[in-house]
């Protein structure tokens, strides 16, 4: 009997000793050649926490970077042009609670071609698309997008910030991270080294690989290399951080776009359990207050 | 238990449908008059929070249903579909996809009760393997439901699972094809994957029927373990005690529930489920959803042969065998005394049991040959092969020392220098709670019975609120009752 208590009392020591100790290592110190974590724009997400809610002007913007760098190589499959204008999205309107009679949304939409077949030839055309239409991609299928990048297609957009560790931040962290490379590291022809890409930096590190720098390399060019790269229409100076994070956050509303909606009923719908709770804890009182129990 | 029916018919129409099909009678002893033990605990109103759990899953899945495509080339896309243009579609599907979660937590807390407070002892067996049966149901529909939104976690994790079916021997490679309806995961096994995970969930309400049945027929346990004698001191009726008690818990479990759906309703997703299944990139870790990562754990502990059985076999059987283990549970335990409130060492056995389960969670979710902690430095090893073809291995502190030692040996040798870490590793900390589980059950639960003196019991239930509520009367003095007392 002693035997048992003493064999469970260590088995309880161990288990207590390695989770203290893993905690212990989750803490590593910041590497000699970059960041271990990912970064965050200043001032965090606007859209984060229980709370919080995405910035309209931000929305746009990030929207702007999108169409204008992004789109060239990424399509975002789920989404259509209505979408920008619904509910909480970069464009919605409250004078146009149907977002396909928002003008701005139909405008952005016309600004694209789409193919079609023209019903009386039968030939394929290009024609404007509608609001209910969705994003156009960029590459005719999915053969064309894998011959055009090195024999892997860019990935779509459409969810990513829910694809990856680290969502917005991820993004954000990605898009500002590209760096020259470590003397050491050797980038092969057709790669890009970054701080932040989950990959591996050890087959091409000459140096010792306990202090391997961190990151990856990708096929990816720095998509925005340059401050000013897009004109922000409402006179945000368009920095390569700005950029970064307002892109970030137009993904991350793409991914969720029923986010708002989402926190809002969700206050509601806890405010109303909790005094159900406490009315049904009150009668519970009052049932039980005659049986011992 | 139920004892004679009380009901009585009051209206005309009542009166005669009461003598052609009871079916009101039924309703009203079952869920109304049924005596229960007035000293029932919070933690029994989780058979009530389970009941709500899987209507809701049920609810959720029939409207899902309606707008999802079962089609390789269709499914990730119509998830989207329900996410963005389905009306409340994305409430319907988070509810769904935590309600799982959910699910399993309290179910979880449902079995720990039952093996806390006994339940399954005699006269209970019939209504435990039931709920074993349940669980097990549970984990099939859960797993196919999984498979369904195609993400590579879904594709790749099916993947894994179906091999391990196969490695079964003798039936496994017939009932892997017959899952798979071909050589791989592909548009057959979504499809009947599909088809399943909306058949099981009403085969599980069919059970629950009859471990309900089982349940009225025997009477609930109480947190004494001592039986109900006097129906009158003992009990109160199900109604309006305990509709209002379970409706208190299970509002609560419902705000917690709430919590996840509106404000966390990805913090038990997985990233590479968000990414559609692509057969050709496999994931870089594959872990089942939380629930099933203590089986998982114990599925890859196994990393030895044992004699003629290949690891991944022992596996297999282990993984399996650690649920299976449960339907002999009411026969492995050999104690008199049911509660674990009067059984001291079993208590403390049963708290570390706790603690190998959470932690074998823990285990299933990380590489087993990562480090749990480390010890010492990181140090450099060259590996080669020397003029014999013998494998090699030297250790070096700077690596200077290390690379020029690699670049001094003959190009034929093949060396290669990398990092060696020393520490502790998750697969030995899977190792020793997964021995501790099969122990608990096959070695302390029947030698506790032998060996362990209980403390002793309350006479009664009245006995046993009425000390606790501490209102004199000590008329009946607490004694070690005999089982058959019980």
């Amino acid at each position: 009997m002693r035997f048992i208590t003493l064999a469970a009392a260590g088995l309880a020591t161990l288990a207590l000793a390695s989770a203290g100790l893993a905690f212990a290592q989750e803490q590593r110190p910041a590497h000699e050649f970059g960041p271990e974590h990912l970064d965050e724009p200043e001032g965090g997400w606007s859209f984060e926490g229980p709370l919080g809610n995405f910035d309209q002007n931000a929305l746009q913007r990030g929207y702007k970077v999108y169409r204008e760098v992004c789109a060239s190589c990424h399509s975002m499959k789920s989404m259509s042009f209505r979408n920008l204008g619904q509910k909480g999205g970069p464009f919605y309107d409250p004078e146009f609670p149907n977002p396909n009679d928002n003008p701005r949304v139909k405008a952005l939409a016309a600004d694209l071609t789409i193919p079609a077949i023209d019903e009386e030839t039968g030939d394929e055309e290009q024609v404007p698309a509608k609001t209910s239409d969705t994003f156009p991609n960029p590459f005719k299928n999915p053969a064309a997008a894998r011959a055009s990048n090195g024999g892997i297609a860019p990935p779509d957009l459409s969810v990513i910030t829910s694809a990856r560790e680290g969502g917005a931040s991820y993004i954000y962290s990605l898009l500002t991270g590209f760096r020259d490379p470590p003397a050491g590291l050797t980038v092969n022809g057709g790669q890009h080294y970054n701080v932040f890409y989950p990959g591996d930096t050890g087959s091409q590190w000459a140096g010792d690989p306990r202090l391997k720098p961190p990151g990856g390399f990708l096929a990816m060019p720095p998509p925005l290399k340059a401050d000013g790269q897009v004109t922000f229409d409402d006179g945000t100076p368009s920095t390569v951080k700005q950029m970064s994070k307002d892109v970030a956050t137009f993904l991350a509303w793409a991914a969720d776009p029923k986010q708002e909606t989402r926190k809002q009923m969700g206050v509601g719908v806890v405010i109303y359990l909790l005094i159900f709770a406490v009315v049904v804890y009150l009668s519970y009182r009052r049932i039980w207050a005659k049986v011992e129990h | 238990m139920s004892g004679p029916s009380t009901y009585e018919p009051k209206t005309g129409f009542t009166k005669w449908l009461d003598a052609r099909l009871p079916i009101v009678r039924l309703g009203y002893d079952s869920m109304i008059d049924f005596p229960t033990p007035k000293n029932l605990n919070y933690w029994w109103t989780f058979g009530g929070i389970l009941a709500l759990c899987l209507v809701i899953q049920i609810v959720t899945g029939i409207v899902l249903a309606m707008h999802y495509v079962a089609n390789t080339s269709m499914a990730f896309a119509s998830v989207q579909h329900i996410m963005r243009d389905v009306d409340f579609g994305w409430l319907v599907r988070y509810i769904h996809a935590n309600g799982a979660g959910m699910f399993f937590l309290a179910v979880y807390i449902h079995m720990f009760r039952g093996l806390y407070y006994g339940s399954y002892k005699a006269p209970r067996e019939v209504l435990w393997i039931l709920g074993v049966v349940i669980y097990l149901l549970m984990m099939a529909t859960a797993f196919m439901g999984y498979v369904l939104p195609w993400g590579q976690m879904s594709f790749h994790g099916s993947s894994v699972i179906t091999n391990l079916i196969g490695a079964l021997p003798i039936v496994g490679p017939a009932v892997k094809t017959y899952l798979l309806g071909g050589a791989a995961v592909g548009d057959p096994t979504l499809n009947r994957f599909f088809s399943l995970h909306y058949l099981l969930p009403f085969v599980i309400a069919g059970v629950v029927i009859l471990h309900i049945w089982a349940l009225h027929v025997v009477g609930n346990g109480n947190p004494t373990g001592v039986s109900v004698q006097d129906i009158k001191k003992d009990t109160v009726p199900f109604h309006p005690y305990y509709t209002v008690k379970d409706g208190f818990a299970i509002i609560l479990f419902l705000t917690m529930f709430a919590v996840f759906v509106f404000f966390f309703p990805e913090a038990m997703g997985k990233t590479d489920n968000s990414i559609e299944a692509n057969p050709l990139q496999t994931p870089a870790h594959i872990v089942p959803e939380w629930y099933l990562l203590p089986f998982y754990a114990i599925l890859k502990s196994v990393t030895f042969d044992i004699g003629p059985i290949p690891a991944k076999l022992l596996g297999v059987l282990a993984m399996f065998g650690s649920i299976l283990i449960l339907f002999a549970l009411p026969w492995l335990d050999t104690s008199k005394v049911r509660s674990m409130r009067y059984r001291p060492l079993a208590r403390q056995l049963f708290v570390l049991f706790v603690l190998a389960c959470v932690g074998l969670g823990f285990c299933g979710a990380n590489e087993p040959d990562a480090f749990v902690f480390k010890t010492g430095k990181d140090r450099l090893q060259v590996e080669y092969s020397d003029a014999n073809g013998r494998a090699q291995t030297k250790f070096f502190d700077q690596f200077s020392e290390a690379n020029a030692y690699k670049e001094s040996l003959p190009t034929a040798a093949g060396a290669s220098l990398q990092v060696a870490e020393s520490g502790f590793k998750w697969k030995w900390l899977s190792q020793i709670l997964a021995a501790y589980y099969f122990i608990y059950f096959l070695v302390l639960m029947p030698l506790l019975g032998v060996i362990e003196k209980p403390k002793p019991r309350p006479a009664s239930i009245a006995d046993s609120v009425h000390k606790r509520s501490g209102s004199g009367r000590s008329s009946s003095a607490p004694v070690a009752a005999p089982q058959h007392a019980e």
